[in-house]
């Protein structure tokens, strides 16, 4: 199995972690990520803010390269998943907007490469089945809440990926390694997404939220799939601890480091120190089996 | 989100032209199929930070609301989650509406909104225009001296250093030179 992997620029600086950790599961997999050759940005939130050709030819830049390649992309933000997944059907849906496209990458491109998520891979493509055949480890019951954000499922016209409202993916894999997959209702909210530095205020609120339910639910830890939902809920829980007291001490761990963790794999390469909260409580309940 | 006043005023604007027109004309959505059913609102999580929710932006809109509109605290709290599109019975692609009002905001120079989202979305576009990537310290930086808020996060630095979790150099794999004409055919097709 080959990808056309975009790493995304969070890979080089606050997702480090989810990059190196994605990339040692699909070693340990059999999955060949193969980087998208002077891949860019896809703009995320600001280009689509800014202006719909910016925003729709960022990502196409990309997909082009990709195309050229011959094989489907992966992507583990996302958030570029989103921009990604909306270039293609911007460009398939409105042929004005397409037309332009090709004038600013002074190539034609079709919306026609397939954008995949990390979790539609490992689920889809290659099966939980085969992961539970090559775990060596187990989460051993331990209590996680998956949270998905909001750039995963919707709109789900454009991403297709799960059930909007209630997606269970994620919980499905934490289930087949062991986990005990909790049934939650803030799967889909949002955290607050690019509001983290101009409207911190609000990133409080929402994932003071976000967090409290998970602890109500009785989670152990909150598994994500995105480097902003990531960070906002791991680097705001000082800031809700200080505005509001509640100190909730809530491991905010990337859905591939927990694969990781149950694939043997050092806690190096999945980057688990990087991590603002201590994850300690969710590496010592990992078993072998 | 006021409860006890349900009444609407509006005021054409000083052009006297209806912003929902060119809001159509730049996202392509039709608002007049909008019958304030509140879906929107009911899920938007800055509801209730916001003076006006989703709903009563769109009812603004369709009774030919002007300029003040682009005011609105919703445009710049809006986090582009999209739940309102995912939840609209009638498939109003709501977080289009709202990128056509921001792009009209920075058009027609609209107040500087709490948190100044516009300048660091100008910030983080100028790193990708220059490195092809994003480069989150002058991002940082540039908003930073901009709204002039050194301290704050301040407390947050040495953590984020000692676990090397922001990168302290850009990068220069990307493909610089086609970012570059992205930019620049973007530039000259917002002239036309």
């Amino acid at each position: 199995m080959k990808y056309a992997y975009y790493p995304g620029c969070s890979s080089e600086s606050t997702a480090r972690e989810q990059h190196s950790s994605s990339l040692a599961v699909a070693h340990a997999l059999g999955i060949d990520f193969i980087e998208i050759p002077n891949w860019s940005c896809c703009g995320a939130t600001p280009a689509h803010q800014t202006d719909r050709l910016l925003a729709a030819s960022l990502p196409a830049a990309n997909l082009l390269i990709a195309g050229e390649m011959g094989l489907d992309v992966v992507v583990n933000c996302a958030a570029c998943y989103s921009r990604l997944k909306t270039a293609n059907h911007e460009v398939t849906t409105n042929p004005e907007l397409c037309k332009k496209v090709g004038e600013a990458l002074g190539r034609e491109y079709d919306g026609s490469v397939n954008v995949r998520h990390l979790l539609e891979v490992l689920l889809e493509d290659l099966g939980l089945e085969t992961i539970q055949n090559r775990i060596s480890h187990s989460l051993n019951g331990l209590k996680v809440a998956s949270y998905y954000g909001c750039l995963l499922v919707r709109p789900h016209e454009v991403t297709r990926f799960d059930n909007p409202e209630n997606p269970i993916s994620m919980d499905r894999l934490v289930t087949a390694i062991g986990g005990e997959s909790l049934d939650w209702p803030h799967k889909v909210e949002c955290c607050g997404g690019g509001l983290s530095m101009t409207r911190t205020d609000v990133v409080v609120k929402l994932t003071d939220s976000i967090i409290g339910m998970a602890q109500d639910a009785g989670a152990d830890c909150i598994a994500v799939a995105c480097p902003m939902c990531q960070i906002n809920l791991d680097l705001r829980q000082s800031d809700i601890e200080k505005e509001t007291s509640r100190q909730y001490r809530m491991p905010i761990v990337y859905i591939s480091q927990l694969l990781g963790l149950c694939l043997g794999i050092s806690q190096s390469e999945l980057g688990l120190s990087k991590l603002m909260v201590s994850p300690s409580t969710v590496v010592d309940a990992v078993v072998a089996v | 989100m006021k409860i006890t006043d349900m009444s609407i005023r509006i005021k054409k604007g000083k052009t006297g032209k209806e912003i929902i027109n060119t809001v159509r004309e730049m996202s392509g959505v039709d608002l007049s199929v909008c019958f304030q059913c509140k879906k929107c609102s009911s899920g938007c999580p800055v509801s209730g930070l916001v003076e006006s929710p989703s709903s009563e932006i769109i009812r603004r809109l369709q009774l030919g609301v002007g300029d003040e509109i682009l005011d609105s605290d919703i445009v710049w709290t809006c986090a582009s989650c999209e739940t309102c599109f995912a939840r609209c019975p009638m498939g109003i692609d709501m977080a289009s509406v709202m990128d056509a009002l921001r792009a009209l905001a920075i058009k027609r120079k609209a107040a500087v909104p709490e948190g100044n989202v516009p300048l660091f979305n100008s910030a983080f576009l100028k790193t990708v225009r220059i490195f092809g990537r994003t480069y989150d310290l002058a991002m940082i930086s540039m908003y930073k001296i901009g709204t002039k808020t050194f301290m704050k996060d301040t407390d947050k630095f040495p953590a984020i250093l000692k676990k090397k979790k922001i990168a302290l150099l850009p990068t220069f794999g990307a493909d610089r030179k086609t970012v570059k004409r992205i930019f620049n055919k973007a530039r000259q097709n917002k002239g036309n």
